[in-house]
């Protein structure tokens, strides 16, 4: 008890510094959560555009992006005939843009598209897609800020098209995005006979291993991925999350920094008072767990007030009409769980030396000290 | 010099010093020149003599806080700087008292004497119930909650002796323990110091300017120039 006291009443001595370490770990603690699970969350909604009514996916071998893949006609059609296939949607992704609105995601889909098909129509006949070429579907939100109505007329790239249809996703890029007869997109884009990708609905899903070994034996240049192997795998997805965990690691590193000033300082000014624990009988450990549980507390402090902080942020964005459907406010315990331990990680990596230094002080020495 | 135990009453030895040299600043200033020393159980020894005449050194190399260049300390006959356990030295063989106080001033009296229990890992009942026994003799009781900052300054001191001697050492050493009080404060302490010394049956080793004092002691030895020039045997 009297162990902690000693612990408590030196961050107590100290409250400025203590409040500007624990405020140093919090903002760190909350820019990771929030760029991890926001980044998680645009990951999860891409990955849920892909894996709409279907379990796999087939895309060209080897692209980074799947902007960039190439999927022929001729594959779709005929991977659509295998009996092992309940049905195969060509997709083409493609970015377009607008008045006013530099990025907006646009979907090639058939008619028969589950995006189509089993979508919440808010305006529109679903009935009517694709019986013109210059149709668009729009999402709610894209509707929103193109201040579109059925039967409007709107400028997307090049081109103007007419508004057939306006359908509610829970899919923030779907919501926000532009849905095109296969057909026109392949035109618009320049790509004529291929499509990005080809969701696969499978009549079993026992035959996925079947169906990839049929797809890697027949097309070469082709992989087909289950969603959660797509998920593991897909480079631009590894890359953000990377990302994510790298600049909120950025962050703790800066609130470790923090710490490490804080215990320095709190060593420094108290030289003679450790002298006066290690001849009362402290032992270096002693004196060493004391600065590792000033730091801890720092961190665990740093750490409860980041989580809030973060997750109070996460759901002000969430309330942002803007930003509907982009931002995923499912906070996962292991994400909570791993920022928690990287807190604590940097309060006791950035007590290191203060520690190190505290152990090293001769009592003897320390107590000439005036 | 040397006091054998026939010239000090019978007793076991408890504190020895042999031959001991100690110097500062790579040997530029030598502090200690071939002190001998012994004390026997239970025994009060005055270390008297100017500043800086290696007084504080002399008990600091007691106490385990520093070593010899050369020569022999041993505390209940086991070698200070070869000994195996100086935590336990520290911990519940010898207590200390110095001119500062010393104590931590954002802790209570009571917290501020726990704190060599806390490193001996007393039971915290334990630790208690010797506390309270210490501050009743000290007439501390009543100042158990407040914090140092509001003691006075015997109050700190007499503090400082209660926390010296929780984890009950058989030796204490007093570095100048009334130096930094008035005269009368001074008397009050140094009685109350000796009336626990004596209840305890603890060898009191202390360093003091203070020649009366320093009389009432069992032996009084002058230090001068980096040796122990004198024993008397002040009663």
């Amino acid at each position: 008890m009297i162990f902690l006291k000693l612990i408590v009443t030196n961050l107590r001595r100290h409250r400025i510094r203590s409040f500007i370490s624990v405020a140093g770990i919090a903002f760190s603690v909350a820019a990771m959560l929030t760029v991890v699970t926001i980044l998680q969350g645009a990951i999860g909604m891409f990955s849920g555009i892909l894996s709409s009514d279907s379990e796999i996916i087939v895309f060209e071998r080897n692209v980074s992006d799947l902007f960039f893949s190439n999927v022929p006609a001729a594959a779709a059609a005929q991977i659509a005939e295998w009996p092992m296939v309940q049905h195969a949607d060509a997709v083409l992704f493609g970015i377009v843009s607008s008045a006013g609105h530099p990025i907006i995601t646009c979907f090639g889909v058939t008619a028969a598209d589950a995006r189509i098909a089993k979508a919440t129509w808010i305006a529109g006949d679903r009935a009517t897609f694709a019986q013109h070429a210059d149709d668009v579907v729009l999402g709610e939100r894209a509707a929103e800020f193109m201040a579109a109505n059925v039967g409007s007329f709107v400028p997307i790239g090049h081109a103007t098209f007419h508004v057939i249809g306006i359908l509610k996703t829970a899919n923030g890029f779907e919501d926000g995005g532009v849905f095109m007869p296969l057909a026109s997109a392949q035109s618009f884009f320049h790509k004529e006979g291929t499509s990005s990708v080809i969701t696969i609905k499978l009549r079993y899903k026992d035959q996925a291993a079947e169906f990839k070994n049929m797809i890697k034996a027949q097309y070469p240049n082709l992989i087909g991925l289950e969603d959660a192997e797509f998920n593991r795998s897909y480079s631009q997805f590894r890359i953000l999350k990377a990302t994510a965990w790298a600049v909120g690691g950025c962050g703790l590193l800066l609130g470790g920094l923090g710490v490490a000033n804080t215990m320095i300082m709190s060593v420094f000014t108290r030289i003679r008072e450790i002298a006066i624990l290690r001849v009362n009988g402290f032992s270096r450990l002693q004196i060493g767990g004391m600065i590792f549980g000033e730091s801890a507390l720092v961190s665990i402090f740093g750490a409860v007030a980041g989580l809030t902080v973060g997750t109070c942020f996460l759901f002000g964005l969430k309330l942002i009409p803007a930003l509907h459907g982009y931002v995923d406010v499912t906070l996962q315990p292991l994400v909570m769980l791993i920022v928690i331990v990287l807190a604590l990680l940097t309060g006791v990596a950035g007590a290191l030396y203060p520690a190190a230094y505290a152990m090293r002080i001769r009592a003897v020495e320390a107590l000439r000290f005036e | 010099m040397r006091v054998n135990e026939q010239e000090m009453g019978r007793g076991r030895v408890v504190l020895r010093a042999e031959d001991v040299w100690k110097s500062y600043d790579e040997g530029t200033i030598t502090v200690l020149k071939g002190i001998a020393f012994e004390a026997i159980e239970g025994q009060t020894v005055a270390l008297c003599g100017p500043s800086g005449c290696g007084k504080s050194t002399l008990l600091h190399l007691f106490g385990g806080l520093d070593a010899p260049d050369r020569g022999r300390v041993a505390v209940n006959g086991i070698e200070v700087n070869r000994h195996r356990n100086l935590l336990r030295l520290l911990r519940h063989e010898v207590g200390f008292v110095f001119q500062l106080h010393n104590l931590i001033p954002d802790l209570t009296l009571e917290e501020n004497c726990l704190i060599p229990t806390v490193a001996a890992g007393t039971k915290h009942k334990t630790a208690l119930d010797r506390l309270h026994q210490l501050a009743d003799r000290t007439g501390l009781s009543h100042r158990l909650g407040h914090r140092i900052q509001k003691l006075s300054g015997g109050e700190r001191q007499r503090t400082a002796l209660c926390r010296a001697l929780m984890n009950r050492p058989k030796i204490l050493l007093a570095d100048e323990p009334t130096g930094s009080l008035d005269e009368q404060t001074s008397a009050t302490v140094f009685a109350l110091l000796m009336d626990m010394v004596a209840t305890e049956g603890v060898t009191l080793v202390m360093a003091t300017h203070d020649r009366g004092l320093a009389e009432r002691c069992d032996r009084l030895l002058e230090m001068h120039d980096g040796r122990i020039h004198e024993v008397q045997y002040a009663r």
